[in-house]
């Protein structure tokens, strides 16, 4: 006979043994997505499909936000600068500000909120209503088609999206700045391009992917490990925002002490 | 003897602390419907999610097609699925895909070179054979749970298994739609030349579809026979009593 789970005594205590449990599991749902991710067959038609969805239907929010973001940093910028007479550098430390950070945390951030939740939401519901098991009965791998697809597509769309929004906030810094100092654009993007070195478009860019995959993958663990009806199908959601946008910070934090060390070096 | 296609022996799986089957032996036989029935908790769906490999027993034997389920390797297990047919309490349609997209999705992963015009041409038969040729692209939110049931079952045919599943085929139906999917269950069988295992804990579904019927209670199979040797005379007071909650009190 097995050893049912219930009869095992805990390890250490309960709460421990299932943060551990926890970790395991999430481990090991991440390794499976490396393993699965260049095993055929390939589902690139759904992979375009959440492309779209994640990429394109994130603009409206993406440009409203970075424009925003622009326009606030500058203003906020200005008063300091100009106490030194120093209103000139506003280009370049709006430039390094938005490419090494606000871009690539601002468009994770909002994507955590938006596609995040989304995922998990949606292969959350799929669990509880059977829609997993169905495609697994149908000799359909549901991993495959559920998760390496939504981790594959947010991976390269917020590298995209954070390009964007770094424009996107530019333009609106320029907006900002033009509209109290004589600059034309050409001068501006000469001084933002300038000031921007290509460890700052590299690293933002290896960032982004880095936000993009926790994204994902945080989505999708946390919507096909779901349980208890529409009440895990919320906590599903609600999970795969919060989790994603503590990964976040501390990936933001790790990959700067990284960056900065290649800087120094 | 007919030919064994299910062959369940002391089957024993728990969640936990609690004991579900408890040493469950069934067979099912080439063409025959049986009808799985028991109260609600009694493992009914957990017998026949072991069988497609969906759950694991803790113990026996579950030999499908004459093949040891639990043993079997991904590819041997999914080679299997493809012969069996399962179809879901809620249909377990995909919410995101019209009627089409939810029957094109097991057929073209499957089965490779078919051209467009077979598929739609599969599709608009099976849609024809279960009575909703007209709903091929509505959303499975646009249709009612009678419909959902219907496409669920066409969905699961495409791919012609030997065996079909129903999980609670007529669970939340009103009593005309139930014996609409009554008669569907009976005409898969006799145009599909399948297989059925139908788990209900509605008697007139047993009557109307079962070949023989079992009954699970306390984890076992307490009676299996025809309909009529299991219910009307029972002697078990818990078999009796769900004769009589369906046939009488109701």
């Amino acid at each position: 006979m097995t050893e049912k789970a219930a009869d095992r005594k805990p390890l250490l205590s309960k709460k421990i043994d299932k943060f551990f449990t926890g970790l395991a599991d999430a481990w090991n749902f991440v390794r499976r997505f490396f393993k699965e991710v260049f095993m055929p067959p390939y589902e690139f038609k759904e992979v375009i499909h959440q492309c779209y969805r994640i990429g394109v239907e994130s603009l409206p929010l993406i440009s409203l936000t970075g424009f925003i973001v622009g326009i606030v940093f500058t203003n906020q910028s200005r008063p300091s600068l100009s106490e030194f007479g120093a209103t000139s550098w506003l280009p370049s430390l709006i430039s390094i500000a938005v490419v090494r950070a606000m871009g690539p945390l601002v468009t994770a951030l909002i994507a955590a909120g938006k596609v995040g939740s989304s995922i998990g939401a949606e292969i959350g519901s799929m669990k509880v209503t059977e829609q997993i098991d169905a495609m697994e009965v149908s000799a359909t791998n549901p991993f495959k088609f559920l998760v390496v697809t939504r981790v594959i597509a947010t991976t390269l769309m917020i590298p995209i999206l954070v390009m964007y929004t770094d424009f996107v906030a530019l333009m609106g810094s320029f907006l900002s700045v033009s509209a109290n100092e004589k600059v034309s654009m050409t001068t501006f993007f000469v001084q933002v391009f300038e000031s921007i070195s290509f460890l700052d478009i590299t690293s933002s860019v290896l960032k982004s992917l880095l936000f993009g995959f926790t994204i994902g993958i945080v989505g999708c663990y946390k919507g096909y490990n779901s349980s208890k009806g529409t009440e895990g199908v919320g906590r599903a959601a609600n999970a795969a925002v919060v989790m994603a946008m503590f990964l976040i910070f501390i990936e933001e934090l790790l990959v700067l002490q990284i960056v900065n060390a290649i800087r120094a070096f | 003897m007919e030919d064994k296609v299910v062959e369940i022996r002391g089957l024993e799986k728990s969640f936990g602390d609690l004991d579900v089957l408890k040493g469950v032996d069934l067979d099912l036989y080439k063409g025959e419907n049986l009808v799985v029935l028991g109260k609600s908790g009694s493992g009914k769906s957990v017998l026949i999610k072991i069988m497609v490999g969906l759950l694991k027993q803790d113990e026996g034997l579950m030999k499908v097609l004459g093949k040891e389920v639990s043993t079997l390797k991904t590819k041997d297990l999914n080679e299997l699925r493809l012969r069996i047919g399962f179809s879901f309490q809620n249909s377990a349609l995909y919410d995101s895909m019209t009627v089409r997209e939810n029957m094109e999705f097991p057929l073209v992963r499957n089965i490779k070179n078919l051209t467009k015009k077979e598929i739609t041409m599969k599709i608009e038969g099976l849609l024809d054979s279960v009575g909703l040729p007209q709903s091929i692209n509505q959303m499975p939110s646009e249709l009612s749970g009678g419909q959902k049931k219907r496409i669920g079952v066409a969905r699961t045919l495409i791919l012609e298994p030997e065996i079909m599943l129903y999980d609670e085929p007529t669970a939340g139906l009103d009593p005309i739609t139930c014996g609409e999917i009554n008669t569907l269950i009976t005409q898969v069988r006799e145009e599909y030349n399948t297989s059925s295992i139908v788990i209900t804990h509605d008697l007139t579904c047993a009557k109307e579809t079962g070949d023989r019927v079992a009954v699970l209670l306390d984890g076992q199979f307490d009676a299996v026979g025809t309909f009529e040797e299991v219910f009307p005379n029972a002697e078990d007071k818990r078999i009796k009593s769900f004769y009589d909650y369906n046939f009488i009190n109701s």
